[in-house]
């Protein structure tokens, strides 16, 4: 009674309960799972609890990644936001947070795929920098994984969240989305506001590929974390001043997959285009095959 | 089938890649339960971006990870050459074409103690999820989410009821099936995913019945 396929279909039942998309999204799972609220509820904290681990071993100097091309970025971006900074002190954990679990990830440690490893930075990212600049409670924490779940969900059931298939858009834009949504969340914004926030996440990020050097998840990948965390941040800011997103979210999710499809496989994963055909690229890919 | 929260919040699992790492430990883990037991010596053939990019996503450790049994969020993966190497299995990678399969195919031979071998074919087909295809020479198709019983068995009528009969009295339900044969009435194989576990007393008692010639039973849905 919960289920919802589409972003139109949440906010009527948003609206029909009475509910918050935190709330709707943990009946619709506990329904479709048949586990009582509380489990879904204490395997989110799990969840949250792997995030917060992989963002403090990433802020660790000493990370370095499987092929060496990446590491102690994370660790670098932190002192900029511990000296004071000029982007002000959410936006800087959250981007070193990002950096940090996508470091994490290259050097093969445990992170939680949100919504695939590749763009893992950017929902820990956002959700831990802001309950610990703002000081919320757990509780809210894991409504906001909620909220960034139900706005993933929509997008793998109308589109796709795999830059084989969609590009990066897929991958870090729609990571993006639900990280907006999470921050809009967070602020005590309405469903309305959150989808519109999802929205402008996404359209900013329409047309991204995935362009990976030597095929690796490091190099665009990580920092591409910190551009999604960054989007994310400023169109839940849009969203929470009242600025609307002209297009609704579920168009934008129709394009986005439709931006897919017009992809060349180039530009898909397969390492053949974008970054990855760079020269410099090409010199990494060369070396790092020859040690193989 | 409905995307859970959990596939679009998770899994929680070690880096770099679902398809790379997290596939890869699955495939492993597949051998491993059709071993039985940790092998010897494992050898890994592998297949297209397999071969490619093995080493720079751990796609190697993460094979060998799978094989010592270790789930997709088990840090270990990291170190699974150095702990292979203890626990005293060898294994290898070779590069080969396996002809017109997923890019993320590998085939995997396992060397018992015993000198008998097991053999597999599996893919990683996107966000950590696996297609086996082959197992010891066997045409099969099951993904390794659900508990899976493989039969060889007689290609007469009843025997399907006979197998499917003796599941039913334990509670057991058939998720997924499919019926392959090599000629009528000669050797058949049979895939079944079922949603409850499958005990050792019900593999043995499936192996009693008349035309069953071998059961096997691969249950990583834990991992």
């Amino acid at each position: 009674m919960y289920q919802f396929h589409r972003g139109q279909d949440l906010l009527k039942l948003c609206e029909q309960h009475n509910m918050s998309i935190a709330e709707i999204m943990l009946q619709a799972e506990a329904g479709e799972l048949g586990w009582e609220a509380e489990r879904v509820r204490s395997h989110i904290v799990a969840s949250l609890e792997v995030m917060e681990e992989s963002v403090q071993k990433g802020l660790n100097a000493e990370i370095k990644s499987v092929s060496g091309l990446i590491g102690g970025n994370g660790y670098r971006l932190y002192h900029r936001l511990m000296s004071g900074g000029l982007c002000g002190k959410t936006v800087l954990r959250a981007v070193s947070y990002a950096l940090a679990v996508t470091e994490v990830n290259a050097a093969m440690g445990r992170i939680v795929a949100a919504p695939t490893a590749g763009a893992s930075g950017v929902i820990p990212g956002i959700i831990l920098a802001i309950t610990e600049e703002k000081k919320t409670s757990r509780q809210q924490a894991v409504d906001a994984l909620l909220v960034a779940g139900a706005v993933g969900k929509i997008i793998a059931a109308n589109a796709t969240l795999s830059g084989a298939e969609g590009g990066c858009q897929a991958e870090v834009g729609s990571a993006s989305a639900m990280g907006a949504a999470a921050a809009v969340h967070l602020e005590g914004g309405s469903p309305p506001m959150v989808l519109n926030a999802a929205a402008m996440a996404l359209k900013g990020l329409l047309g991204l590929v995935c362009d990976p050097v030597a095929g690796l998840v490091e190099v665009p990948c990580s920092k591409r974390n910190v551009t999604g965390t960054v989007n994310a941040l400023i169109c839940a800011e849009m969203s929470l001043a009242g600025i609307q997103s002209v297009i609704p979210f579920d168009e934008i999710v129709d394009a986005m997959f439709r931006v897919g499809r017009l992809m060349s496989p180039d530009l898909r994963e397969t390492a053949s285009g974008g970054c990855a055909l760079t020269p410099t690229a090409q010199a990494i890919t060369r070396n790092i095959l020859s040690d193989i | 089938m409905a995307v859970s929260l959990f596939d679009v919040i998770g899994p929680v699992m070690v880096g770099p890649s679902s398809s790379h790492t997290a596939g890869a430990v699955r495939l492993g883990n597949v051998a491993r339960r059709l071993c039985y037991t940790q092998p010897r010596r494992v050898e890994f053939y592998l297949h297209g971006s397999f071969a490619r990019t093995y080493q720079g996503h751990g796609t190697g450790k993460a094979l060998v990870g799978g094989v010592l049994g270790f789930s997709t969020a088990d840090e270990r993966i990291r170190d699974s050459y150095e702990i292979a190497a203890q626990n005293g299995m060898e294994f290898a990678f070779f590069q080969e074409d396996l002809g017109d399969v997923h890019p993320n195919t590998v085939r995997i031979v396992a060397y018992l103690p015993d000198g008998s071998s097991c053999e597999m074919v599996g893919s990683s087909t996107g966000g950590g999820k696996i297609l086996v295809t082959r197992v010891n020479g066997m045409a099969v198709k099951f993904t390794g989410q659900y508990p899976t019983l493989i039969t060889r068995h007689q290609d007469r009528p009843g025997i399907l009821a006979s197998i499917s009969g003796l599941l039913a009295q334990h509670s057991i339900n058939i998720a997924f099936l499919e019926v392959f044969r090599s000629a009528r009435g000669s050797q058949a194989s049979m895939v079944m995913e079922t949603d409850q576990p499958v005990s050792k007393e019900i593999i043995e008692k499936l192996s009693n019945i008349e035309g069953v010639h071998e059961v096997l039973l691969i249950d990583c849905s834990d991992i």
